[in-house]
Order: C-alpha cells, then structure tokens, then sequence
C-alpha cells in the first residue's frame, strides 16, 4: 500500500530552511524497527555530531541520507527539497533512481573501511567522479583533486595505490574523493573506528579543519566523545532508534539530562 | 622410419594443423570471453526475464555434452536455413560451450568484489553502467584470471572435438596421417605433446603474466 504523503510539503520554504531535514522517518528491517518516526534537522554549516550504543541506529540514519537505504516512512530533504521523494502531479512519490542520482550528488559520505577503489592511484580516485560524474575534464578535475590531496595533505602520496597507504592515509584520500564531488552535506561513519590509535589524529585534524575553514554541514557518527565535543555544533544521543536527547556538546557531555545519556557517557568513560 | 624421419616428413602437416588449432582456440576463446561477460551479467540482473535467458543458455550448454552441441551447429541448423562453414561453426560450439562456464566465472568474480566498493561508486552518484564498468569489472577480473587460466585450457583441449566435423585442425592432421602411416604411437604423440606445450608453455605462461600485470595495477604485486 501506498503511504499517504500528502501532509508532507513539497518543498521547504520559509527564512530557516535547514540543510537536511528529517520529517517522520521510520526505519524497519522486517519487524525490527531501526529508526521510529526520526525528526532530526541540521542547519547550514552546522556540525551535527551522533553517538550511542551500538545497534541504536546511528549509521541507518547516514546511510538513509546517502540513499544507500530506503525509509519505510516520512521524508529526508535537503536543501529544501526532497531527497528520498519526487513530485508528480502535485504529490511526492518515491523518488525513482535518476531522481536518486542526481538528489544524492549533493551528499559525500565517508566510510570506516575507506572503500577507497583500489584499481586506481589517490589521485585516480579522487578524479573519478568529477570526471565520470559531473562530465569534467581531466585537466580540470587533476586541479581539483590535487588541491584536496593537498588540503588532507597527501599531495606526496597522489600516485600511490590504496594497498601502499597506511589507514589513516586512505581515510584521508577517501575524504578527499568525497569532497571533489562538492557535496552540500558531508556524512562521517566512524571513520576512525578501523585506525589504529597513532594515526587518528591525522584524520580528526583534518575534519577539524574543514569545520573550521569551510562552510560545510556535517554529519558524524563517532566514538571519540572528546573529539566530538570539540568540534561538534550539537550532538544527538541516539538510543533504540529515537534521540534520546541533544544539545550543545558542553550542556551534553557536561550536564546530560537524561538517565539512559548518562549511563552510556559513564560507560564510554570507564572503557577509555 | 626413425622418429627424425618421421617429422621431417610430416612435420608441415603438423604445422599446419597446430595453426588451425591456435586460430580455433584464440577465436573461440574471445567468443568464450564475450558470452561470459554477456550472460554473466545477465545472470546478475534484477530482471527476471533477462536473469531467466541467462540461466536458460548457461544450463543448456553446461548441461549438454558439446560433441552434441558441434554437431547441431554444422548439421542442424543449415535445416533451419543457417549454414556455417565448419571452421566457423568449430569455434562457435566451443566459444558457446565455455562461455557458459565462464558466465558462472563472471558471476562469481563479480560477486567477490567488496560491496563498500558498490557503496562507494554510489556515494559518488555514479550510474550502475559506470559503477559496474570503472569499478567492479576491474576488480573483478583480477579475482577472476587463475580459473579463466584453467577455463581456456580446457577449451584448447575441447577444440580437438572439431575435427570430427572435419576442420583440418591438429587431431584432423594426426588422425589423416595415422591412417596412411600406421604409426600411431609417433602420430599421437607428437599430437600429445603439441597440445601440453601450447598449454603450459604458452597458455598458462601468458595467464600468470596477465595476473602479474593485474596485480601490479592494482598495488598488490
Ligand atoms: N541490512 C540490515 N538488515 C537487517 N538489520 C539491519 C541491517 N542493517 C542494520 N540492521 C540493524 O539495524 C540496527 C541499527 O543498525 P546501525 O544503524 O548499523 O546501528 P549503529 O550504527 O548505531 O551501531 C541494528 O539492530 C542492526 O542489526
Ligand atoms: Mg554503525
């Protein structure tokens, strides 16, 4: 049966339209329930920060917003308009798949296993979507995917295939690949959890930087809580699939409200 | 006759026939490659329809014998209006016949491929023509080169098969001067070791090359 969308809009209006926006989202795998009816929104620039136990949902919510899954449920926008739907004669339908591609372009995830392609240099990689993507031409898509090697410094390494990288070095490539698409949003997926603890600080430093000098909006599910209270704009604690609670990260990690919150940040703090 | 002598006479005709054989066995080996690519995909399509031609081809030509399969190319299908010469249709059987085989290689090689690749080409909005050609074929065929190596051996081995339609190949050569000679021990022999030397020598060299290259490509080696 068809969900009736029709209180819905078609598109967001108004002075505060937020960059994403999640409206009513559920989630299931069968009858397991990952996400249940999800109202997130996350403002332009904005560094939006999730944590929670494992199996909470936190990496369902990413990959929903790079289309990677369907929603049972509710609408994702970005930048006002649908993502996940399609207008047709006045009505949002689900979104078909040249919709899907040309909706998700203004979304870049990056992955804790990197998934950098392995068949192709750093530079390659990064010259991949420009080029097959947004038709550019290769002399132009080198300037740009060299200039992002060197933003995530590793101009020296441009040549280099994936397999002679260490981790922390494929996690920046792979940053860099998602960034010469220009995305509007950028999707973080515990991209330090597969690093070995030397390296993590080349690829935290790196984000850092972006959230400092560019205006990107962020989204990032992490398990290093001192780094996403730095940074972070906001931070979200996800628990069952629902936010639990949110807050500025100085109100959430210095006075969480909620007891499940302050259960989870005693228990991250007795592992460290 | 001394074995010398025997091979300075009938040499040439070996010769010849190790040509043909090599002109089969390169032709029905790309023949081989197309279709396995062709159908293994198809076999991989979200389209039942497709998905059910491929897997119609696949059995029909794994699950017959392809002695059968030559004989209805070069004798049946001219009552059908479709004549080939027997050379073409020598390695069009073979080239069918393995490249339902290779059809599962593909498949298998394909399917072998990481899908945080398939996650990562669509993260980059790429289409799923793009994302299978740029990304996961390359891939795929490396994973795919060491049973592709033992595949066309066996189709060196299975295009022996057309000189019973008369294609005057390697065994047609050996079995034409067994009839006047008699001497089939010298005769097959020599067939014998021409097909193992084209094998080992140059088939399975080429492969490991082929890998080696592959590898490196992908910073492996
Ligand atoms: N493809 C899938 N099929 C079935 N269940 C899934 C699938 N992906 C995730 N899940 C389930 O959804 C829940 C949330 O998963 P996930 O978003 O990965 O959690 P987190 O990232 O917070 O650890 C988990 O219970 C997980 O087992
Ligand atoms: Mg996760």
């Amino acid at each position: 049966m068809m969900e009736d969308l029709s209180n819905y809009p078609l598109e967001l209006t108004g002075d505060n339209v937020p960059m994403v926006r999640f409206l009513k989202v559920t989630k299931r795998y069968g009858d397991l329930v990952v996400l249940d009816q999800l109202d997130l929104d996350v403002a332009e620039g904005e560094m939006v920060t999730i944590i929670g136990p494992s199996g909470s949902g936190k990496t369902t919510v990413l990959r929903m917003l790079m289309t990677l899954e369907t929603i049972n449920e509710g609408v994702i926008y970005v930048d006002g308009k649908p993502l996940t739907h399609m207008e047709k004669n006045g009505k949002l339908v689900p979104a078909d798949r040249k919709y899907l591609r040309k909706a998700r372009s203004q979304i870049g995830m990056c992955f804790q296993h990197f998934n950098l392609f392995p068949h192709m240099t750093a530079l390659e990689n990064c010259m991949e979507g420009p080029v097959q993507v947004l038709g550019m031409k290769k002399a132009e898509a080198r300037e740009r995917a060299e200039e992002l090697l060197e933003l995530v410094g590793m101009s020296d390494k441009r040549d280099q295939h994936p397999s002679r990288l260490s981790g922390g070095q494929q996690q920046r490539v792979a940053i860099a690949r998602a960034l010469a698409m220009r995305p509007k949003v950028m999707l973080f997926d515990e991209v330090t959890s597969a690093l070995d603890p030397e390296v993590i600080g080349e690829v935290t430093n790196v984000i850092r930087s972006l959230v400092e000098k560019h205006n990107l909006t962020m989204l990032m599910v992490t398990h290093q809580m001192g780094f996403a209270k730095d940074i972070s704009d906001r931070v979200c604690f996800f628990f069952d699939g629902k936010i639990e609670e949110q807050g500025a990260p100085e109100d959430l990690f210095g006075n969480p409200q909620k007891e499940r919150t302050q259960q989870f940040l005693s228990a991250v703090k007795e592992a460290d | 006759m001394s074995y010398i002598e025997f091979l300075k006479e009938y040499g040439p005709r070996f010769w010849d026939g190790t040509l043909v054989t090599a002109g089969q066995f390169f032709l029905a080996s790309a023949l081989a490659i197309v279709i396995a690519l062709v159908a293994g995909l198809m076999k991989l399509s979200r389209n039942g329809l497709i998905r059910g031609i491929a897997v119609v081809y696949i059995e029909i030509f794994r699950g017959t014998s392809l002695l059968v399969q030559l004989y209805w190319i070069f004798f049946v299908l001219p009552l059908f209006g479709l004549t080939l010469p027997k050379f073409t249709a020598g390695f069009v059987a073979v080239g069918m016949n393995l490249g339902a085989y290779g059809a599962e290689l593909v498949r298998g090689g394909i399917q072998s491929v990481p899908k945080g690749q398939w996650e990562a080409a669509y993260a980059l909005s790429m289409s799923p023509m793009r994302r299978m050609w740029r990304i996961i074929l390359p891939q795929a065929f490396v994973n795919m080169l060491p049973p592709w190596g033992n595949l066309l051996i066996e189709l060196l081995k299975n295009t022996a098969l057309v000189a019973l339609i008369s294609v005057s190949d390697l065994m047609f050569e050996a079995k034409q001067i067994n009839g006047s000679t008699f001497l089939s021990a010298q005769t097959f022999g020599t067939a014998l070791i021409i097909y193992y030397v084209f094998a080992r020598f140059i088939v399975t060299p080429f492969m490991r090359w082929l890998e080696l290259v592959m590898r490196r490509k992908l910073g492996r080696a």
